[in-house]
């Protein structure tokens, strides 16, 4: 695996646009990078496949355009995560499976195997994620990378946008087990803080969950549902948001209502992409790429 | 012990009393909360605009009338849960004016993302 530097350097030479920002942590403590190793992997996010109306009039293309142009990265990435809905909302149980039948299907054409999804509210409220485990397994589980571990969290099985005592009791098990200078990485559908309560843009009980991640040093929150690029930070925990993969969202506040943008004919496809994410694992700093969903080298 | 005649006084001038308002004047002096009833009903409430002065105190009684439901009005940190066969009362002062948003963060259904409402709050 290359170094992040190195895959900076090839992406200026591939003419993939500008380069990635660097996010590190704002606490000084450096983790312990003892058999660490850089990596990289990539962020898709509110794919809402079975989504259909003039904000795409290519949702049935999206997806799989998005998958082949992940496909063509020239170094592919260690692995992939999906930050929920996966699949658009519907009242029936047997077009829900269907829906989710079809992504699996889809995203099985990706080169890399090792994929983790999470589930959105669209996928899980309706049901409290009984589809969803059905077809992905877990909605909240760990796994440790290169010296990262990391954390996905569920604030969307709950229909009121809760993460809920007993896996906030499990997360607290989980970190007490980690060093407070561990580079940690959260993985979510939701922000956990108070993005945009007046658009839904919130988890009722993430503040508990972030009063939780305060002691650790490096903390870094990747997630999705507003269906664009977002970074905040509470505290010294950094929060990024990623492009969606079916229609663009306005900024927070920027109009009276949230509604998705309008298709640009123009500019097919403008405010949907994915995202790399380079791990420099003894810095806990994370280098984000933005891809938009067709390359065009 | 009352006399009768001074029963008589009494009661007449309990009913002046009621007649004019004066009685009422110590009930009147406190600020009256203005009830709202709003019916929450997938994917709407009714009604889906509401004017209120600042100042004014409120109470707002909710109903579902089909599965349970949220009612955010975040500016004014005023939430409930909203239950079928229940009216549920929430209480607040809008202090401020403006225009605000009030939605169902309980997710309901595939038009969620569409129930929700504004307040107006004027001087």
């Amino acid at each position: 695996m290359p170094s992040a530097i190195n895959r900076r350097q090839f992406l200026q030479l591939a003419g993939l646009g500008s380069v990635g920002v660097v996010f590190a942590s704002a606490l000084p403590g450096v983790a312990s990078a003892a058999g660490s190793e850089d990596f990289y992997f990539v962020q898709l996010s509110d794919t809402h496949w079975g989504f259909e109306g003039p904000p795409n009039p290519d949702a049935k293309g999206t997806l799989r355009k998005a998958v082949a142009s992940v496909n063509a990265l020239a170094q592919q990435p260690d692995f992939i995560v999906f930050t929920g809905d996966l699949t658009h909302t519907t009242d029936n149980p047997v077009e829900r499976r269907k829906r989710m039948s079809e992504f699996r299907q889809i995203v099985a054409d990706l080169r890399v195997k090792n994929v983790r999804f999470m589930p959105g509210e669209h996928d899980a409220s309706l049901d409290f994620g009984k589809a969803y485990k059905e077809f992905f397994g877990a909605t909240n589980y760990t796994f440790d990378h290169k010296g990262v571990h990391f954390i996905a969290l569920d604030n969307v099985s709950d229909p009121r946008a809760l993460i809920g005592e007993e896996q906030l009791a499990w997360l607290a098990a989980d970190l007490k087990e980690q060093r407070t200078d561990a580079p940690i990485v959260v993985l979510t559908h939701r922000p956990l803080f108070d993005l945009m309560p007046q658009w839904d843009w919130a988890t009722r009980d993430g503040a508990k969950a972030l009063d939780l991640l305060m002691p650790y040093k490096n903390v870094t929150v990747f997630y999705g549902h507003i269906h664009q690029e977002h970074h905040h930070r509470t505290g010294h925990i950094a929060h990024h948001a990623a492009k969606g993969l079916m229609f663009p969202l306005p900024a927070p506040g920027s109009q009276p209502a949230r509604a998705p943008l309008p298709w640009d004919p123009a500019q097919p496809y403008k405010g949907l992409g994915f995202r790399s994410v380079d791990a420099e694992v003894a810095q806990a700093a994370y280098e984000i790429t933005e891809f938009p969903v067709i390359r065009s080298t | 012990m009352m006399t009768s005649r001074r029963r008589l006084l009494y009661l007449a001038a309990a009913a002046f009393a009621l007649a004019s308002g004066s009685v009422g004047t110590y009930v009147m002096a406190q600020p009256r909360e203005r009830v709202i009833r709003i019916q929450a009903k997938r994917f709407s409430y009714t009604p889906g605009e509401l004017t209120l002065k600042k100042g004014e105190p409120v109470v707002l009684e909710l109903t579902s009338a089909d599965v349970m439901m949220g009612f955010n009005l975040p500016d004014f940190n005023v939430r409930a849960d909203v239950v079928p066969d229940k009216v549920t009362r929430v209480s607040f002062v809008p202090d401020k004016t403006g225009t605000f948003i009030f939605l169902c963060d309980i997710f309901c259904g595939d038009k969620h993302e569409e129930m929700h409402g504004q307040l107006t709050v004027v001087a």
